[in-house]
């Protein structure tokens, strides 16, 4: 075979297999959207996080604006400290409200903002001071049959 | 008796002498081939004729099978996953299956049944036809000129050969789910965006291709290089290749796994 036909057939190869990385990171995982480079740290005291786990998004009405970097357990407090990552381009104001949800029936569990009023902004290393623990099952159960109970003495 | 014991135990230790030789004999190859790669890599012209055939060449199966897998993984994910009402998912399952595991694996397989299988029968009848050591006697190394651009050549596409086999995959399962069956295409690609991560799944199947691809090219090099001067030596020492090199690369795969994805998510 010719030698620069065979020179073509390589290029294009190369060019092919480039061209199916690039697809792959930018259609499939999805890097042209999030980065991690630019963004700042918030910390969050939560009583029960539930079945959070790192690399769960932080959403704010519903729109991916970062990710939890961190759990850890405080032996001060004795709850759950979770450190979430969040896009600079995003800042909530100082009073805002995080609380652990689930996506669906059987999704996973993420971290809602819901924005305050106030003028202030939290910056990077900030607590966010109001939060809402994930909902238990057992917990849950167990206040619909306390209730119960106590709607039955009435009677 | 005492004797047919003691002989059973003297194939046992003779099977071990020989696979621990060969083992041996494998690693010292290997690092002689990176010592003489210099040479190779210098007139890169040999390595593009050799990507030509083992990497073009491998184009076709590796296309088309990729894009069968991912159909098959479309319609399989779905049917399961329509049971729990999350037949959206059906992206992210096909992506991070894709992604994660068959792509470099099946691309490997592949690629050690149609390129490796080549370039052992190809080495072997060299040196059974005294090519190599007329080579040799002209003062041409024929590890350098034979053995390293072949190496090199294996190296080089088995991470792009794995990556394309992803994507024909991550398109098969699109034109199963989403066309045939009618998933809507916003939800496929955006639950699929958003639970690939691109360091944690596309970086992580991009080192395990790498790995396959160097172990693929090692045995197949190898194999050739080591066969029996004979005709029943080279087809032995072509099947050799193909079983080793899919052992080792399932064995590689649960290692590589075992460290990447340790349930940190």
């Amino acid at each position: 075979m010719q030698r620069s036909t065979m020179d073509l057939w390589v290029g294009l190869f190369v060019i092919l297999g480039i061209g199916a990385l690039l697809i792959l990171s930018l259609k499939v995982g999805n890097l042209s959207t999030y980065s991690r480079g630019d963004s700042y740290q918030l910390v969050g005291n939560f009583e029960n996080i539930g079945g959070l786990k790192v690399r769960a998004p932080v959403k704010s009405s519903g729109v991916v604006v970062g990710r939890v970097t961190d759990i850890q357990f405080s032996l001060e407090s004795y709850d759950a400290v979770v450190t979430l990552n969040v896009d600079n381009r995003y800042i909530f104001p100082k009073d805002t409200f995080a609380s652990i949800l689930t996506a669906g029936l059987l999704g996973e569990q993420y971290i809602g903002l819901d924005a305050g009023g106030d003028d202030a902004m939290l910056e990077s290393g900030d607590k966010i001071m109001q939060t809402n623990s994930a909902v238990v099952l057992e917990e849950m159960i167990g206040r619909f049959l306390f209730d119960k109970a106590a709607d039955d003495d009435d009677l | 008796m005492f004797k047919r014991l003691t002989s059973s135990i003297q194939s046992i230790g003779h099977g071990f002498i020989e696979y621990t030789w060969q083992f041996g004999f494998a690693c010292r190859f290997f690092i002689l081939i990176l010592l003489k790669s210099a040479v190779s890599l210098r007139r890169f012209g040999l390595v593009m004729r050799e990507l030509y055939f083992v990497g073009v060449m491998s184009l076709i199966i590796i296309l088309v099978s990729g894009l069968f897998v991912g159909m098959v993984l479309g319609l399989q994910g779905y049917e399961t996953l329509q049971k729990f009402g999350s037949e959206t998912a059906v992206g992210t399952l096909v992506a991070l299956s894709l992604v994660r595991e068959l792509g470099p694996v099946v691309a490997a397989l592949l690629f050690a049944s149609r390129a490796g299988s080549a370039i052992t029968a190809e080495i072997g009848l060299m040196k059974a036809t005294e090519q190599l050591a007329a080579m040799g006697m002209m003062a041409v190394d024929p590890i350098a000129r034979i053995v390293a651009p072949r190496f090199w050549a294996g190296v080089i596409s088995m991470p792009f050969l794995a990556a394309m086999f992803s994507v024909m995959g991550v398109f098969g399962g699109y034109l199963v789910t989403v066309v045939y069956i009618g998933v809507d295409a916003g939800s496929f690609w955006s639950q699929m965006q958003s639970n690939v991560d691109f360091h944690y799944d596309i970086v992580n199947g991009f080192i395990k291709s790498c790995f396959f691809g160097v172990a693929v090219a090692t045995i197949a090099v190898f194999q050739g290089y080591d066969a029996a001067p004979t005709a029943e030596g080279v087809s032995r020492a072509t099947t050799r290749t193909v079983v080793t090199s899919a052992l080792v690369i399932l064995g590689l795969d649960f290692i590589l796994t075992a460290f990447m994805f340790r349930g940190v998510s």
